[in-house]
């Protein structure tokens, strides 16, 4: 597809993301001005402030942004996930050269002009507006220029905390090798940091505008706030990971609870373990995960091989910590797919990995570095089965299966339901001696949902066992492989089923 | 439309002294002054020798270490600073104009902070400028950086006149200015200020003008007042520090080739 035809299906929901995008920049630099121009005022009147306050302003600043959502999703009022967590972290991010260049500003006002105002019998507050201020106003709006480009720049991460704006393209983009989607977004976003850039340039030639513009701002943030502001009556917030197979499995629950008269909030492709975070902490309802990850990642037990077991004790533990409910198993694994091409495998008749291993002396191996890495990847694996390769290349993950089919690579561990497995032609090879710990789909959901939103319990039943492995990998091919809109297809799913 | 009665004494420094806590030396020792209404009183000095200093206690940009400086029978400290700053007009080099304000904005200022009705201001803004010498048609809307630096210092002076304030304060008015505009500012002034029967402070390095401006001539040398003479006996006195100024007086005019 190429870029304008991209353009072309996707405009309303770019210009959406776009809206966002500036909202959240706009707003962030009213709050960071509000903030930090009277901050810096004050430092100019307290010499011992100074130090202290540029040092924390300072120290916030090199805070890195997902760390920072870290901290903030558990806070109550200014935390939890989506817009407001992204714009405390957007202002915290711009506070520094707003507030320095206020003080540069007015420290750099002629003494003899501020003291011919004192003498003229002026008070600290008219010398203030009326002289320092209007001399600063040239400085201060640079640090305001500074601080928005930063933050156009800063905003793509707000995706990260299920913010919008266009980081959600950019995010996807990069998750599903779509050069279109990064480019949309990508453009959209330095597109608007030069719009920005130009636009502030203008006003600090003529700072007559101000005014003009400040009202400009707010008219828009208000347009702007009031399109997406009808959330406030959400029942479920849903949640997803960032990855295609996560908002598929949320998308189910959220439509199934619409066709049940429930209103849902999405939140979706969060980073990290931000949706776990979000759910404890109460501002998200529901997500998709898997069961070894909640196992391992979250309560650090070492990896076993029963899914009976893994099952069992997550779901004891998060009611006991987290008074969250961990539903039947959706039918699926999502585990490290041991691959070959299909071809071989019906050549050599293979089927397990054991019957493989005395092959793999000839073979080539590629595999993506997080299998490399982890407990429960390489170097255990390669030790259960014996198994010594001519050659192991770490690569990206999502590369290993062109690597494996155009014969650069002879074996690969993929991920079981990958959608690309069947229309490659790949096989995967059993995992006879169960290395692999069981990652069995579930969706976690908090105990109090439960309680109040019955449709949801019936949802959930009705979702267990309900997707095979094959039919996953073919729900995945659909959006990454055929580049289809996941709501289209989830809706067709779910029209399929009844 | 002079509130002083003759001879009241409108500004009075008492046993001034001024001292920081790093300097070696104080900045002001002892200084005991008394400032008749009408009269214009010349601090001379170098650089250093404490007559910005002097000027500034009198309307409470600065306030003494001890002492008391009295501003029409009351101290500067019982003043409220604000209204005792309205009250005196204040000229310093260039004038101190406000670079983003226009010539009539800056002159109105202390009317306007006064909050008098704007055409009050606007009319006493041109009657100031055509005053001091600027055109009004042609100043009124211009910014400071547009004009010539005795213009400035012209608009500095309106702009202290603005409120008709019993008191001027003029520090180094016409220092930065050419000798030749210099020369006619100083002789404009002179007859302004006997015209407004103004009472003044003005301070200089400048023997010259003290002789020319001042009813009566305060030699300061390192914070400390050496002699308070009428300019005829300044011009007498076998003071050595007023003879060093005395004799740059004589080798700049056999210099300049005058007299």
């Amino acid at each position: 597809m190429s870029f304008w035809q991209f353009l072309k299906l996707n405009w309303s929901e770019l210009l959406l993301l776009i809206g966002q995008h500036v909202n959240l920049v706009l707003i962030a630099i009213v709050v960071a001005v509000v903030i930090g121009v009277p901050t810096g005022i004050l430092l100019t009147r307290h010499r011992a402030l100074r130090g202290p306050v540029l040092g924390i302003a300072n120290v916030m600043q090199t805070i890195p942004s997902l760390a920072l959502f870290g901290f903030l999703i558990p806070l109550p009022f200014i935390g939890g996930i989506g817009a407001r967590t992204a714009l405390v972290a957007l202002v915290v991010y711009s506070l520094l050269p707003i507030i320095r260049n206020t003080i540069t500003g007015i420290l750099g006002v002629e003494p003899s002009v501020r003291e011919a105002a004192v003498a003229m019998g002026m008070t600290d507050g008219q010398v203030l507006r009326q002289v320092e201020l209007p001399l600063a106003m040239g400085v201060i709006v640079t640090g305001i220029r500074v601080a928005t480009v930063i933050a156009v720049g800063v905003t793509t991460i707000a995706a990260a905390v299920g913010a919008g704006g266009l980081g959600v393209y950019i995010f996807r983009g990069l998750r599903q090798y779509d050069n279109n989607l990064l480019l949309a977004g990508a453009l959209s976003s330095a597109l608007l940091a030069l719009i920005a850039d130009f636009s502030l340039g203008l006003l600090q030639r003529r700072p007559k505008l101000v005014p003009v513009a400040a009202a400009v701002i707010i008219l828009l943030i208000g347009v702007l706030t009031w399109r997406g502001g009808s959330s406030s009556t959400d029942q479920v917030t849903i949640g997803s990971k960032d990855f295609t197979e996560s908002v598929l499995l949320a998308e189910i629950v959220a439509q199934m609870l619409e066709a049940r008269g429930v209103s849902v909030e999405r939140r979706f492709e969060l980073g990290g373990n931000l949706p776990h975070d979000a759910l404890v902490s109460g501002t998200m309802d529901l997500y998709p995960e898997y069961t070894g990850t909640a196992y391992t990642a979250i309560l650090h037990h070492p990896p076993i091989s029963d899914p009976r077991a893994v099952y069992d004790q997550t779901k004891q533990e998060y009611a006991d910590k987290f008074q969250v409910d961990v539903s039947a198993p959706i039918g699926f694994e999502n585990t490290f797919a041991i691959l070959i091409r299909g071809a071989d495998a019906r050549a050599l008749n293979l089927k397990t990995i054991s019957e493989a291993a005395p092959h793999t002396a000839k073979w080539r191996a590629g595999f993506g570095q997080d299998f490399m890495s982890r407990e429960d990847g390489y170097p255990g694996f390669s030790k259960t089965y014996g198994l010594k390769f001519a050659e192991v290349r770490e690569m990206d993950l999502s590369l290993t299966y062109i690597a494996l089919s155009s014969r650069q690579v002879d074996l690969i561990a993929g991920n079981s339901t990958e959608g690309r497995i069947a229309t490659m032609d790949l096989f995967q090879l059993a995992d006879d001696r169960r290395y692999f710990p069981p990652y069995e789909a579930v969706y976690l959901v908090r105990q109090d949902t439960l309680q109040r939103v019955p449709a949801l319990r019936e949802v959930l039943a009705k979702l267990a066992n309900a997707i095979s492995t094959e039919e996953m990998r073919r729900l995945n091919y659909e959006i990454d492989g055929n580049r289809r809109d996941p709501k289209e297809v989830v809706r067709q799913w779910i029209g399929g089923k009844q | 439309m002079n509130e002083a009665a003759p001879n009241q004494q409108l500004v009075q420094f008492h046993n001034v002294n001024y001292t920081l806590p790093n300097a070696p030396e104080p900045i002001i020792s002892d200084l005991n002054l008394s400032v008749a209404a009408g009269e214009t009183l010349v601090l001379l000095g170098e650089s250093g020798s404490g007559k910005t200093t002097t000027l500034k206690f009198v309307n409470r940009l600065l306030v003494p270490t001890s002492g008391e400086v009295v501003v029409e029978g009351k101290s500067t400290m019982a003043w409220d600073p604000i209204a005792l700053r309205r009250r005196i007009g204040y000229v310093i080099q260039e004038g101190g104009l406000f670079p983003h304000f226009t010539i009539a904005r800056n002159v109105g200022l202390v009317p306007s902070l006064l909050a008098w009705d704007k055409e009050r201001v606007d009319s006493r803004v041109e009657e100031l400028l055509a005053l001091v010498g600027l055109e009004p048609r042609i100043f009124t809307n211009r910014l400071p950086k547009e004009l010539s630096g005795g213009q400035r210092q012209r608009a500095g002076v309106a702009r202290a006149l603005a409120a008709d304030p019993p008191l001027l304060l003029l520090d180094e008015p016409f220092g930065a200015l050419d000798p030749l505009t210099r020369a006619s500012l100083q002789r404009e002034f002179a007859d302004l200020s006997k015209r407004l029967g103004k009472t003044a402070i003005l301070v200089t390095h400048d023997v010259r003008e003290a002789l020319l401006l001042g009813t009566r001539i305060g030699l300061m040398h390192r914070g400390r007042l050496l002699l308070l003479e009428t300019p005829d006996r300044f011009l007498a006195s076998d003071n050595p520090q007023a003879r060093a100024y005395l004799d740059t007086l004589t080798v700049t005019d056999h210099a300049g080739g005058a007299k």
